[in-house]
């Protein structure tokens, strides 16, 4: 059993967490995740760590509620407990001094950029975090984000807070600012949006590196359950990546794959829910 | 007074009570029901007690197999069970999916001639160890406690036995296993209907008996190194065990539809997330109504029937050779066969078709014919020209053979490797590296379960040895 120790909502449904973890946070390095699991009939999930500490020995997760298992996880405080923490998982993010990094996260991906803002900037980058979400309340982590950039840039498509547009939209702008050329950019959200900073920044051969999210089992290659077509070949997201050349993602796979068990994470929130109102508390 | 050859000869062997075909090809339950009392003692007096015991050099693990026999047909189960035992620490295991029929049982005196039929010795081992689970308290007799420090990397077949040699000769013992069950294969791989999860919890219950610590969700070469377990952990020596599961895929266009899996990935779901149960637990899986499953071995058998379990109308086994050289077990594929699993043997996918929604459609196979034997000694089979042809089908298995998982030893450089990646170790199971010790699927590629407790067995000799010169103490009587 793995101990929170802490717990804060971050937004109406992301809520970062403080966990007792040892032996991964020893080890655990940027751009690294576990892989989680709630009771004996839990699924396997993976979350990105967005800090660890070897003294205290814990790690640090945000987490969005989007289905069954993350609802569920969000619906733990203190002095609850993980029944499984697996990792460090992934390889570390390779990270160069390049000059001016720029950062895009949009939702959940929100937390994956985090604490590659927070090491890009500790090995001297210029940092610009871009986060964006449809409306205002999709916005995360802004405060956050500010501690470990340079500069914050927030969007929203309806313009109900900072930049009206996409965070696509933000990066046209940025990248067409003579005074600080883009070294590199990170980039983690949804695949529509990973794929549109893609298109922007290959006629530019601006190097942008995004972290996948494909559906995944163990976490150490033995299922391939999360494999990704990168350049025309087959890899496995949980140990060859999860950070890949953005240039060479085969988006459109990846978007199906990922929608193959919609019916039945449908009928598992339903269930979840009926069983929540029966109980007389709110999912 | 005990029979003589001819009585025995005249005693036809005895077949396993088996659930029916169509009862047991819906749901999870063991096929086998096992023999009672009276099979087991009528099948055991078959037995010639051979002087030379030809099965006991068929048996990787040498068990005295007319020995324990001879003790069945006496009716001291107690006795058999402590001959088994002392050779064989997962009889359970073993006395259900060793390949026996290449093995014990080949070699057996009965099955020689056209009509002969070898003692059931996996059926008695079974029996056996069944009976010890529910009768004995198997407290095994501990060596005093030497508190030198062993780790042991993965909880497969291999793992477990290494394990329980090195408690047994008093070392202080730690699994670490990635997984959050331990068992390997036997938990996450081979299913409940061949090898229910109450057999392997009692063996790594024993284990836990023996002072034996299993710690799970800990990969080696990520939550640790093996560096850091020797030099700063506070371990004398490592048995490395953390088998071969690498899925291959066939390379060919279609693999990343939907509906597309590796064996791996979907026995793991049925098996270790046990998704046969969704929505009770959580885990997903895709239920097919016409499944193809691609391969000839114990994996594209297992899956095949539990495809045909989870609810498949048409179950397809498609193998590229024929019947003879399918490299699984005898009884997989007589009980496939039973489960009216469709065999399309001599034949070969070319590419797995997609329907507009990229979820599977089909796959379209060539057929083969065999030609010259290949470097296996197995006639190799060549396509068939123009014989092209689609097999409609909404989910497809790939059960075409694993490789060497490459994340422990990538993150352990200087542990020498041969050119498939497998761990290479001398005649004790040392590597190259001084302290580690490695055996089971990572050296031999995807072997067997008996063989990987037998690399578990040497090494665990080897590695006592080693760490009892290591810190001077004198090597147990
Ligand atoms: C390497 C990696 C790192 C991740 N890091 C984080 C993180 O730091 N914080 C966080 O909140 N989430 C993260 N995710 C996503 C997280 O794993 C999923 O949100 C989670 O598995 C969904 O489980 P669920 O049961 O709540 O929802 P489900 O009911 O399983 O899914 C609900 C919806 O989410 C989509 N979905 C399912 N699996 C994933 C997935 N793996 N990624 C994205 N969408 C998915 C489905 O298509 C579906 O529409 C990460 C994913 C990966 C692969
Ligand atoms: C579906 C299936 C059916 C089979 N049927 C049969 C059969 O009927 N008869 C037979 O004899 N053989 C059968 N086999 C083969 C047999 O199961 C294997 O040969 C045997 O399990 C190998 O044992 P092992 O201990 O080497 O490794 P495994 O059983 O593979 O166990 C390795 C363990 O190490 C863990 N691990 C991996 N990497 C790490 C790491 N970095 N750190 C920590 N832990 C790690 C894994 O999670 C796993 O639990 C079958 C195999 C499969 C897949
Ligand atoms: S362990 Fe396997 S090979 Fe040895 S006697 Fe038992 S069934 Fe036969
Ligand atoms: S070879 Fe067969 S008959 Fe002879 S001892 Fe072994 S099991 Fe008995
Ligand atoms: S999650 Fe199973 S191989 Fe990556």
């Amino acid at each position: 059993m793995f101990p929170i120790l802490d717990t804060k909502w971050l937004a109406s449904d992301v809520k970062w967490f403080r966990i007792a973890a040892p032996l991964v946070a020893k080890h655990r390095q940027p751009g690294q995740f576990v892989i989680l699991r709630l009771g004996e009939t839990g699924e396997r999930i993976p979350l990105t760590m967005a800090a660890a500490d070897a003294q205290t020995g814990t790690i640090e997760l945000i987490v969005k509620a989007i289905g069954k298992t993350t609802r569920l996880l969000c619906g733990k405080e203190k002095g609850d407990a993980i029944t499984d923490v697996m990792g460090p998982l992934g390889k570390p993010t390779e990270m160069h001094k390049v000059g001016h990094a720029v950062l895009v996260g949009g939702g959940v991906g929100t937390a994956v950029i985090y604490p590659l803002a927070k090491a890009l900037k500790d090995i001297g980058c210029h940092v610009t975090s871009i986060t964006g979400g449809r409306t205002k309340e999709l916005v995360v982590l802004e405060e956050e984000l500010k501690k470990v950039s340079d500069r914050v840039l927030a969007t929203t498509d309806d313009g109900s807070y900072g930049f009206k547009g996409t965070v696509a939209d933000m990066l046209t702008k940025l990248m067409g600012d003579q005074e600080r050329p883009i070294g590199a950019i990170y980039c983690a959200g949804p695949v529509p949006m990973m794929r549109a900073i893609c298109e922007l920044t290959r006629p530019h051969k601006i190097p942008t590196i995004v972290s996948l999210n494909p559906i995944m089992v163990d976490g150490t290659g033995m299922c391939g359950g999360c494999r990704v077509t990168i350049g025309g070949k087959t890899q496995f997201a949980c140990v060859d990546g999860p950070e890949f050349d953005g240039h060479l993602v085969d988006y459109a796979e990846l978007a199906d794959r990922l929608t193959a068990y919609r019916p039945q994470e449908k009928i598992a929130l339903e269930r979840m829910e009926h069983e929540c109102k029966l109980a007389g508390v709110k999912a | 007074m005990p029979l003589t050859n001819k009585e025995r000869m005249a005693i036809s062997r005895q077949s396993m009570p088996e659930r029916e075909a169509n009862v047991r090809n819906r749901d999870f339950n063991e096929v086998n029901i096992g023999f009672d009392g009276g099979l087991a003692q009528t099948e055991s007096e078959r037995c010639l007690q051979c002087k030379d015991g030809k099965c006991v050099e068929g048996c990787p693990v040498g068990i005295d197999i007319p020995a324990f026999l001879d003790k069945i047909a006496a009716g001291d189960m107690r006795g058999a069970a402590t001959i088994l035992l002392s050779a064989n620490s997962l009889p359970g295991i073993t006395g259900r999916v060793c390949p026996q029929e290449e093995q014990c049982e080949q070699v057996c005196v009965r099955a020689k001639g056209k009509n002969g039929k070898p003692v059931a010795v996996g059926h008695l081992e079974r029996y056996i160890a069944d009976w010890a689970r529910e009768n004995l308290d198997m407290k095994t007799l501990l060596a005093p406690a030497t508190g030198i420090r062993v780790a042991v990397v993965g909880s497969g077949p291999a793992g477990l036995t290494c394990a329980g040699e090195l408690a047994k000769k008093g070392h202080d013992v730690t699994i670490f296993e990635a997984l959050h069950m331990p068992g390997g294969v036997l938990t996450y791989g081979i299913p409940e209907f061949r090898l229910p999860n109450k057999v392997i919890d009692a063996e790594v219950d024993r284990l836990r008996q023996m002072g034996v610590k299993i710690i799970c969700n800990v990969v080696v070469g990520r939550t640790f190194t093996i560096d850091e377990l020797l030099h700063e952990e506070g371990f004398s020596a490592i048995f490395i065990a953390n088998g071969a599961g690498l899925p291959m895929f066939m390379n060919i266009p279609g693999e990343n539809l939907k509906g597309v899996y590796s064996a791996n990935e979907y026995l793991t779901r049925s098996n270790l997330m046990r998704a046969y149960d969704f929505p009770e637990v959580d885990t997903p899986i895709v239920r097919g109504n016409r499944v193809v499953v691609v391969g000839g071995g114990n994996v594209a058998m297992d899956s095949v029937r539990t495809a045909k379990r989870l609810g498949a109308q048409e179950a397809i086994l498609v193998y590229r050779r024929s019947r003879e050289e399918m490299p699984a077990r005898v009884e997989e594929v007589h009980h496939a066969e039973e489960e009216e699993i469709i065999f399309k043997l001599l034949t070969n996918p070319v590419r797995i078709l997609g329907a507009p929604d990229k979820w599977v459609r089909g796959i379209e196979c060539v057929r083969m014919e065999l030609g010259e034997p290949d470097d296996s000694g197995r006639r190799r089979p060549v396509v068939v020209k123009g014989s092209e042809f689609v097999i409609d089908c909404d989910l497809v298995i790939m059960a075409i053979g694993t490789r060497a998982n490459p994340l422990l030893t990538q993150a352990t450089p200087d542990l020498k490797l041969n050119k498939w990646g497998y761990i290479e170790i001398d005649e004790t199971g040392a590597t190259s590296k001084p302290g580690v010790f490695a055996g089971g699927d990572i050296v031999r590629g995807a072997a067997t379960v008996i063989l990987a407790m037998g690399d578990g067995k040497r090494a665990g000799a080897a590695i006592d040895t080693y760490v009892r010169t290591k810190h001077g103490l004198p090597a147990l009587p």
